[in-house]
């Protein structure tokens, strides 16, 4: 371990997990001073090639509020058979099972390159992953097709074993019922009409009478049978089911001019919610849902149905002009609440021109670790290929997918936790763990992840307990355990444990080890989630100020300067990035909400607050590469000044990915010089960024939109609307220069940002 | 029961004959049943008796028929009676009053009567004649020759008008026996060769026994004993005995005059009356006797008879030698016949029952039908077994008596003890007014077409067939009156009590020589309408200034022509294109509505029917989900439609229910049919609109596979509850959703007990029958329904309800939307596929192909001074006026009341206008005009004189059915009671000439309605008995409320054939319904318009049943067959035909039931022999007759 960028590296690698911090302060004060949170990107189930799980059960702490997986960082008493647990020392034997441990033939869990170790537990019935298809069929005929031909295909790829199920909705709600031969037999609900669970469970026949005649025994099993006819194997209805969404319709209630179709979507997530609750309460099960338009009637009405009456925009909600969103958005939390409870997650694909009411809907799946993908039709390849990808497998032949999860953090007692930031929910646990000061999701040591996959990373946020009068022993370290419980995508239960350490460090006299184990990415990150955290709830200015406070009073921290000279001010390497990440993240669609609707930005925060670091950087700060004559393509300053005649750029924001030909190479383009063949060098340049961006494209769920331009294009403005505006209408200094292209905005441009920034750090005032 | 039963049977065994003692007895047995005592006399009569029995019976069954046969066919027959009338004055008058009325009705009825000037005195006092013997003589002069024979009976009557009656008929019975003795061995030959001859013999031997048997014989007695001692007549046991001996004798002497007086060919007409009354006639008489019988008369039997009245002994003398005599001259006549079996019979029936006194043979068969009275000394042959079987009966009877007073059924019990002296002699059934009498000679009065241009013309009765011309007034097929001379004033009105109704049948369906109304386009302008009172353009409205203007008929109002209309006079006033025009020359026509006419100014769309079938656990274990599925597939092909080349254009859809429902997309774009089920019962949706209501042909393969799999899908359901009120809301809201008017189809098993709107408890308490709660189960349990109903109508929504219950549903409830859209109820009570399939499937199909109008509103308009104040049917009223049907079809039939408002005039009578707005099949909006003209008269007589019974009998059926939901039954028949006397009474203050208080005097025109009234109130809707449910009340109650004039007629006085003998081409005369007409050795048809039951004496003759049924053996007949075997002889065609046509005739399948004599169902049949008294304590003819006659004159004094 050379550095700590290796050491964050290794880390990552192993375990899943970016600290912001890599040396602890010892104290809380100390803590607090060092303004970014001790806190860690998580990713629980990080995709671990090297880690074959074991096939027993983890050896627990016998304390009863403790309870901590035995690992590699605690003291074992091999001739005593007997093990201290590093959290609250309590000193456990081992079970009769680990008799043969000496220190020659340890367990995997003691090795520490098994700080990360999962095991698959053999406890309870497996129960299938289930798959309930909501589909919306006030689409367009050729979405709705698109999106058929999409369901039909899924079927191919879901596990064979997998329940599947099928609501269909429009004006009414229809549960299909799939077993049968011959007629098409569904059960309808109107779409205005909001339903208990009860009465949903007692109308598709989920609940026998309450035992008249009936013992208790017979009806266990006659539930099931009956949820059964609603949700069935794919490999047993594969071709009903595909008959089915080959007859499936557009709502064929008419819809008069002037008037948006009627769509039930609040009804018939509440049914979908109630038949899984009714059915198979606590098993995996993922709920896609299918939208090409706003609810329109009904409980979780976004808007009327009337045309001339638009959905709501961030100034209506601004002003308070948003007549459903606070009820609709009521009542969506309070679906995914429920569905949390029972352990289902909810997706959903939303593709319209206009807005589908993603800013009330999505803690649907927010909350339930579910996706969301946004696209303008059902019949692109943005949808259809994300959507496939939603099935993808892993090197092992498992879908990347888990269900059920339940993360558990234990800490030593110098050290307690927060929150957390991410798809999930808390379970409520008030452990010894756990701190008062709630950052995210807090008050609880466990969360419920209904859904992960191996890219779902959790930030979650710990505090400093421990008092400075109290220090912690130099050369002590702090130990945060990880405990995962979920449901692997082959049904099998497994539990994975991650354990790791950090060292303390007295910040009196250690500071500049501190500021050295500063991980300015994942800070970045960290940060931004807990101020995506608070823009839900808070006006964005506030939030910006916020950041804003926190960006100066770490600089005053650790910047060298001479007070009230900001010329003076300079940071350490492990710093420098840092103020840029926060200018791009101050411009993202995550805080600033000009220039997007209210679904858009729901998305972006959406998939901000659950990617892993990289993904998430990207997002705050767009990849610039640029691809020339002058030599191979190269990483460029997101800056206006990138934008150039004789270069191509490509530019990832993980949302978008951005071809844009410069001026002079679209001429050359649109020259047909590329067909010549002695311009083939000309063909390669224009070939590379497609490539680059196809090997993107392969990868990246979802499937960002993908935007091949020019410059001049209208698409363009992807672009400028990116770059840091360094070149404007108001600085024409730089005109004339060979300085690429000036950006039409007012925005500030990074410079001055900084420069702020240091004017601000330097001051006695602030 | 069993065990005398058993008995009896061995004599089946024996010989051919025994079949007719055997079935005998067993056809008693029911009665015997009561009595334990019975067995014991029964078997030693039984043995012996059985010889003479097997033979008289055979010939008294005949003779009935004979007796008319003979009238028409043998004039021998007519002669004979003749010589004999001498002989049979008492046979006389029963005979006259069907003579009387034939030649009536020849001339006009007044005529009839013999009285000319007071034709309807004469009438009156034909039927009064028997009454008061004394001075119906003088009254009638005509009659006189009859007089003689009747004086006798008069003088009975006078003495207590019971007695006179039971006199009367008695000879009449008497008589007709008597010829049937010859005829008897004719027939016994044939059927029962042997015993004819042994008949005669037992019955020679005991001649009296003989008269008295055949009075005996009439079964009736029994039952009328029974009837007396609980009926009004609280003395009906001493008048019994009394009338015993004098009956036996008086009827044959009656009959035959009866012959006589009767021309040949007014005879016939008359004799079907007579005969049959005279055969009955003998048979009530002989109840009495029976009782009277057992007592002394047995070996006295004649000599007491004579005692009792001298007059009548003589005649039994000389009757009895006539019948010996007779029997020669029938027999000429009846040997033709009997080469034909059935006609045989007939006619020996016929002679028998003159000669009953000589022939033992008539009294046997009379015997068997009457062995309950069989009388000791009357029945001679038959006697020793009936006899001591009555004997016995009647013992227990009395006892019944107990159970059923009589007088609960009439208003006042108080009168029949006043009778008392009369009581001692009852009437004969044969001397009072004859139902059937009165049909066969209108039959046979109208041979002309019916033309309607003369105003105030009564049509013929329903029950004949005739052609109408139409010629200004609509056709009576569309609509009857009660009256075709209505007062000029309220208080003539008042006075009379006689209701003024018509019976309007707006969509009817005319014969295929009528031709259907014309359709009138006028084009953008739409009809032409009187400015003031909006009345359609119509023969009425008279052209003034030369034809540019017209003076409305209605209101007087005078309108301008508008110019695309104006048409030149010619010099009478009348428009010179007046016949080319319909509305100006035709009572029924239609025109074509203009959007203006159509509900928010829109062409309405093609009317949809929706099925909506219960697929709960009994209704696929009935086999009903099966059977409609399967049918359906077909029925689509057979939707109504304007033009037969052309397909319907009405759509149709399908939903399945339970505890949910589960509506079906058949779009014809799928390959499978989808089935979407909602649960959410609670609130009511249509879960889908395209694909719901489809065209049959482009949807045919989805469709077919639909209802394939229905009953597949469903055939391991478990579920038991159901819903109703959603089901309708269902299936409203989906017609709503398509914006169109149409019908429903429900077919429904079970209470409603599943958590829904609309949801039932079952309330039948039958502890409430008979206190003034009972009306409370009449109304509908709960409000929902009619609140349904009323959206219903509002959307043109019309519910067709098929019932298929296993217990109570709670008609009365579920009725209300079914009869406030003009919908239909249709009840298959413990519905099996295998029995009940045929009837179920008929009236289905009947219903779905039936023309029907939908969202139709009736508006009845009238000449200024009287008005439509009331009206009954299956509709929705949301004012006054404008009677609103959902749906209309041709059945339906609407009655409505009117009442003055102001003085009529006789110059101008009496207009209305029924004009009827609705969407055809087609979904053209269309008006249906009828106009109808009655006169006014100033003279009560007048109005008397053209009323039509049936439709007035029709008006208090509605009438009394719909009040008691709101009053206590007693108090609905006693005002029924009371009206009837009020008309009665004041036809005999106001136009009867001065006779005695005693004699009861009917018009000519109402004669029936005595007779008819009581069927009413006999109905089990006004009198249940134990074993009627609440359903089957509320059933019949909203049943009768659509019901027209044919319908209820038959209804309440179910049309009884005998079918011994078939003839093609015609019809056999029917019989009066009571139990006396029938013979053992008879198989008779029985027709109630919802019922058709096959009755099957037990001594027919092998041959018969063979050629019916395909079995020798009375025992291998099977109760349950549903439908005769196809055999392939004459006979059997032809009654088979016979059914066919029937069936055809009625709007509902009839189900044919075979009764077999003595079988547990008989008890069913017998119910609707409502001359007889009836198990639930409903009154005999001939005991309400003296009921009312007392009402009469308490209300004359």
């Amino acid at each position: 371990m050379s550095t700590y960028q290796e050491f964050i590296q290794q880390n990552e690698d192993r375990d899943g997990v970016r600290f912001s911090w890599n040396l602890w302060p010892s104290s809380r004060l100390e803590a607090t001073r060092l303004v970014v949170p001790v806190s860690c990107l998580f990713t629980p189930l990080k995709e671990r090639p090297s880690l074959p799980p074991v096939q027993y059960e983890p050896v627990l702490c016998s304390r009863a509020n403790c309870k901590a997986v035995l690992n590699p960082l605690c003291q074992v008493d091999f001739r005593a058979k007997i093990w201290a647990c590093n959290f609250c020392f309590q000193r456990n034997p081992f079970p009769p099972s680990y008799a043969g441990i000496s220190e020659v033939n340890q367990p995997a869990e003691l090795m520490p390159q098994f700080s990360t170790i999962e095991y698959i537990v053999q406890r309870g019935p497996s129960a299938p992953l289930i798959f309930l298809y909501v589909v919306d069929t006030c689409l367009e005929e050729e979405d709705l097709q698109a999106l058929k031909e999409s369901l039909q295909m899924s079927l191919s790829l879901l596990p064979p074993n997998a329940l599947v199920g099928l609501i269909t909705f429009g004006r009414m709600v229809q549960v299909h019922e799939l077993t049968c031969e011959g007629i098409a037999k569904s059960y309808v609900f109107r779409g205005t009409k909001d339903l208990s669970a009860k009465q949903i469970q007692e109308m598709l026949g989920l609940t026998k009478p309450a035992a008249p005649g009936q013992q208790g025994r017979p009806v266990a099993p006659q539930e099931a049978a009956a949820s059964c006819r609603f949700l069935q194997p794919v490999h047993r209805v594969d071709m009903n089911l595909t008959d089915l969404l080959g007859e499936l319709q557009r709502d064929p209630w008419p819809v008069s001019q002037g008037k948006r179709p009627l769509r039930s979507t609040g009804v018939a997530l509440s049914v979908a919610v109630g038949l899984l609750e009714g059915a198979f309460p606590n098993t995996g099960a993922r709920v896609m849902l299918f939208i090409g338009g706003p609810p329109t009637q009904g409980p979780g009405m976004v808007v009327g149905d009337e045309l001339k009456i638009p959905i709501r925009s961030w100034h209506d909600i601004q002003k308070d002009n948003a007549r459903h969103l606070k009820k609709a958005t009521k009542y969506y939390e309070a679906l995914a609440n429920r569905s949390a409870v029972n352990g289902h997650s909810i997706d959903i694909y939303a593709c319209a021109l206009d807005q589908t009411g993603l800013l009330e809907m999505k803690c649907l799946s927010n909350l339930t670790g579910g996706h969301i993908v946004m696209g303008d039709s059902f019949n692109t390849s943005l949808f259809k290929q994300t959507f496939q990808r939603v099935f993808s497998k892993d090197y092992n032949g498992d879908f990347r997918m888990a269900f059920g999860g339940v993360m558990e953090v234990k800490t030593s007692r110098e050290v307690k936790v927060c929150g957390a930031i991410g798809p999930c929910v808390s379970l409520h646990s008030k452990g010894s763990s756990v701190s008062e000061n709630e950052m995210g999701i807090g008050g609880t040591n466990q969360w419920k992840l209904c859904s992960l996959d191996p890219s779902t990373t959790l930030g979650v946020y710990f505090e400093v307990v421990n008092q400075h009068n109290a220090p912690v022993p130099q050369g002590g370290r702090g130990a945060i355990q990880f405990v995962t419980t979920y449901q692997h995508s082959n049904t099998q239960k497994r539990i994975r444990v991650t354990t790791i350490a950090r060292n303390w460090a007295d910040a009196q006299s250690q500071i500049q080890h501190i500021e050295s184990s500063f991980d300015q990415e994942a800070a970045a990150v960290l940060m931004a989630r807990l101020g995506v955290f608070r823009a839900e709830s808070e006006e964005g200015p506030d939030v910006l100020r916020w950041l804003d406070r926190q960006l100066i009073r770490l600089c005053q921290k650790f910047g060298q300067f001479n007070k009230e000279d900001p010329a003076s001010f300079r940071l350490s390497e492990s710093l420098s990035l840092y103020p840029q990440f926060m200018f791009h993240l101050r411009r993202s669609p995550f805080l600033q909400v000009f220039n997007n609707s209210p679904d858009e930005s729901s998305y972006y925060r959406h998939h901000f607050v659950r990617q892993d670091l990289t993904q998430s950087l990207i997002m705050i700060q767009p990849i610039l590469y640029s691809y020339s004559f002058h030599g191979p393509p190269e990483p460029v300053l997101l800056d206006s000044s990138s934008i150039l005649p004789d270069r191509i750029l490509l530019m990832d924001t993980f949302f978008q990915l951005v071809i844009c030909h410069g001026e002079t190479i679209a001429q050359w383009r649109k020259a047909g010089y590329q067909e010549m063949p002695e311009y083939e060098n000309f063909k390669q340049l224009l070939q590379a960024p497609l490539d680059d961006a196809q090997e993107i494209l392969q990868t990246r769920f979802p499937m960002p939109r993908y935007i091949d331009t020019e410059h001049g294009g209208s698409q363009a403005r992807f672009l400028l609307s990116k770059v840091n505006p360094s070149q404007t209408h108001n600085n024409l200094y730089a005109w004339g220069q060979e300085t690429g292209a000036p950006i039409l905005t007012d925005d500030v441009s990074l410079q001055v940002f900084m420069d702020h920034l240091k004017k601000l750090a330097v001051s006695s005032s602030s | 029961m069993a065990s005398p039963y058993g008995q009896p049977q061995p004599g089946y065994g024996q010989p051919s004959y025994a079949p007719l003692d055997g079935g005998y007895p067993a056809p008693y047995a029911p009665y015997n049943g009561p009595a334990s005592a019975y067995q014991p006399g029964v078997p030693p009569q039984g043995p012996t008796r059985g010889p003479p029995t097997s033979a008289p019976p055979p010939a008294s069954a005949p003779q009935h028929y004979n007796q008319y046969t003979h009238s028409q066919v043998d004039m021998q027959n007519g002669p004979p009676p003749m010589t004999q009338a001498p002989l049979r004055p008492a046979a006389a008058q029963p005979y006259n009053q069907g003579h009387m009325n034939m030649t009536g009705p020849l001339a006009s009825y007044p005529q009839h009567y013999g009285p000319p000037p007071p034709m309807q005195q004469v009438t009156n006092q034909m039927t009064g004649m028997q009454i008061t013997s004394g001075p119906p003589t003088a009254a009638g002069p005509g009659y006189a020759p009859p007089h003689s024979s009747q004086p006798p009976i008069n003088t009975a009557y006078t003495a207590a008008t019971q007695s006179s009656y039971t006199q009367g008929p008695p000879p009449a019975s008497s008589a007709p026996t008597q010829p049937p003795p010859p005829s008897g061995p004719a027939a016994s030959q044939e059927y029962y060769r042997g015993p004819p001859p042994p008949s005669q013999q037992p019955f020679d031997s005991s001649l009296p026994p003989t008269s008295q048997q055949q009075l005996t014989s009439s079964v009736p007695p029994p039952p009328s004993q029974q009837t007396f001692p609980p009926s009004s007549f609280s003395d009906p046991a001493p008048r019994l005995q009394a009338p015993a001996v004098s009956q036996p004798q008086p009827p044959f002497p009656t009959p035959q005059p009866a012959f006589p007086s009767a021309t040949p060919s007014v005879s016939q007409p008359g004799f079907p009356g007579g005969p049959t009354p005279s055969a009955q006639g003998s048979f009530s008489p002989q109840p009495t006797p029976p009782s009277s019988q057992p007592g002394s008369f047995p070996p006295p039997g004649p000599p007491p008879t004579s005692a009792a009245l001298g007059q009548f002994i003589t005649p039994m003398a000389q009757q009895q030698h006539p019948p010996a005599t007779q029997p020669s001259p029938y027999h000429s006549g009846p040997p033709p016949p009997r080469a034909q079996m059935p006609p045989t019979s007939m006619g020996q029936s016929n002679h028998l029952p003159p000669g009953p006194q000589g022939p033992p043979g008539p009294p046997g068969p009379p015997g068997p039908m009457s062995q309950p009275p069989a009388q000791p000394g009357m029945q001679t042959g038959y006697p020793p077994q009936q006899n001591g079987a009555f004997g016995q009966v009647r013992s227990p009877q009395p006892g019944y008596a107990g159970p059923y007073p009589g007088q609960p059924n009439y208003g006042a019990p108080a009168p029949a003890p006043a009778p008392a002296p009369a009581a001692q002699k009852r009437l004969d059934p044969d001397t009072i007014p004859s139902p059937i009498q009165v049909i066969e000679d209108d039959k046979a009065k109208t041979t002309e077409p019916f033309t309607t241009g003369v105003r105030g013309q009564a049509p013929p009765l329903v029950t004949t067939t005739f052609q109408v011309k139409d010629q200004g007034n609509a056709s009576p097929r569309f609509v009857r009156c009660t009256a075709y001379s209505m007062p000029c004033t309220s208080d003539m009105a008042k006075q009379s009590q006689v209701p003024l109704a018509a019976v309007i049948k707006p969509l009817a369906t005319l014969p295929p020589d009528e031709t259907p109304p014309y359709v009138v386009d006028h084009g953008e302008a739409g009809p032409v309408r009187c400015n003031r009172c909006k009345a359609y353009m119509c023969p009425y409205m008279q052209f003034i200034e030369g034809g540019r203007r017209f003076q409305c008929g209605f209101c007087s109002c005078v309108t301008e022509v508008p110019p695309q209309y104006f048409q030149h006079l010619d010099h009478t006033g009348k428009r010179v294109d007046c016949y080319d025009r319909p509305e100006l020359s035709l009572g029924t026509y239609e025109f074509l509505a203009t959007v203006d006419y159509c509900k928010n100014n829109k062409v309405p769309e093609p009317p949809a029917f929706i099925f909506l079938i219960d697929v709960s656990y009994n209704a696929v274990k009935s086999g009903m989900v099966n059977i409609v599925c399967n049918e359906l597939k077909s029925l689509l092909d057979l939707l109504p439609r304007e033009n037969p080349e052309m397909d319907s254009v009405v759509r149709v859809g399908f939903v399945t229910y339970n505890k949910v429902l589960h509506f079906y997309n058949v779009k014809s774009t799928l390959a499978q049919p989808q089935m979407l089920v909602v649960s959410d019962v609670s609130d009511m949706f249509v879960p889908l609109l395209d694909g719901f209501l489809v065209n049959v042909n482009e949807s045919r393969q989805v469709i077919e596979s639909l209802l394939e799999q229905i009953p597949e899908m469903f055939a391991d359901t478990r579920e038991t509850e159901t819903v109703f009120g959603p089901v309708i809301q269902a299936g409203l809201e989906a017609l709503k959703a398509a914006d169109c008017a149409g019908k429903l189809f429900v077919f429904h098993t079970s209470l409603p007990i599943a958590e829904a709107p609309g949801k039932l408890k079952n309330r039948e308490d039958k502890k409430l029958i008979g206190t003034d709660k009972e009306k409370t189960q009449f109304q509908p349990q709960v409000g929902f329904y009619n609140n349904l109903a009323k959206e219903c109508v509002a959307q043109g929504c019309c519910v067709d309800l098929f019932l298929f219950p296993n217990q109570y549903v709670d008609v009365a409830t579920l009725g209300v939307v079914p009869v406030s859209t003009g919908g239909s109820v249709y009840k298959y009570t413990y519905f099996q596929a295998q029995t009940d399939q045929e009837r179920f499937l008929k009236d289905l199909r009947r219903d779905v192909q039936k023309q029907v109008g939908f969202d139709a509103v009736m508006r009845v308009r009238t000449s200024t001074g009287i008005r439509a104040t009331d009206f009954f049917g299956s509709f929705f009223m949301n004012n006054t006026t404008d009677v609103e049907l959902a749906g209309l079809d041709c059945d339906k039939a609407i009655t409505v009341e009117f009442k003055h408002d102001d003085k009529l005039s006789e110059e101008t009578g009496a207009l209305m206008q029924c004009a009827v707005l609705y969407t055809s099949c087609s979904g053209q909006r269309r008006l249906r005009i009828h106009n109808m003209a009655v006169n006014c008269c100033s003279q009560l007589a007048d109005l008397y004189r053209n009323c039509e019974t049936d439709t007035i009998i029709n008006y208090f059926a509605k009438y009394a059915f719909r009040g008691v939901a709101n009053n206590p039954t007693k108090a609905v028949r006693d005002t029924l009671v009371n009206q009837c006397a009020q008309i009665l009474a004041c036809y005999r203050k106001n136009c009867a000439s001065p006779s005695s208080a005693g004699q009861l005097i009917l018009p000519e025109c109402m004669k029936l309605l005595p007779v008819y009234l009581n069927c009413v109130m006999k109905s089990d809707v006004l009198l249940p008995g134990a074993d009627v449910s609440l359903d089957d009340r509320a059933y019949l109650r909203q049943l009768i409320g659509c019901m027209d004039v044919a319908d209820t007629h038959v209804f309440f006085y179910p049309h009884l054939l005998p079918v011994m003998k078939l003839e093609s081409g015609s019809l056999p005369v029917a019989l009066r319904d009571s139990e006396e007409r029938l013979s053992k050795g008879g198989i008779y048809l029985m027709e109630t318009g919802l019922h058709l039951f096959l009755w099957v004496g037990a001594s027919v003759q092998q041959e018969l049943l063979l050629n019916i049924f395909g079995t020798p053996s009375f025992s291998q007949i099977d109760p349950n067959m549903t439908s005769l075997p196809v055999l392939d002889n004459p006979f059997s065609q032809r009654l088979r035909e016979i059914i066919d046509s029937f069936r055809a005739q009625r709007s509902r399948y009839m189900k044919l039931m075979v009764v077999k004599q003595e079988d547990r169902t008989e008890l069913i049949f017998k119910h609707f022999l409502v001359e007889d008294k009836s198990a639930s304590g409903g009154a005999s003819y001939v005991d309400f007759l003296c009921h009312m006659h007392k009402e009469i004159r308490q209300l004359l004094s």
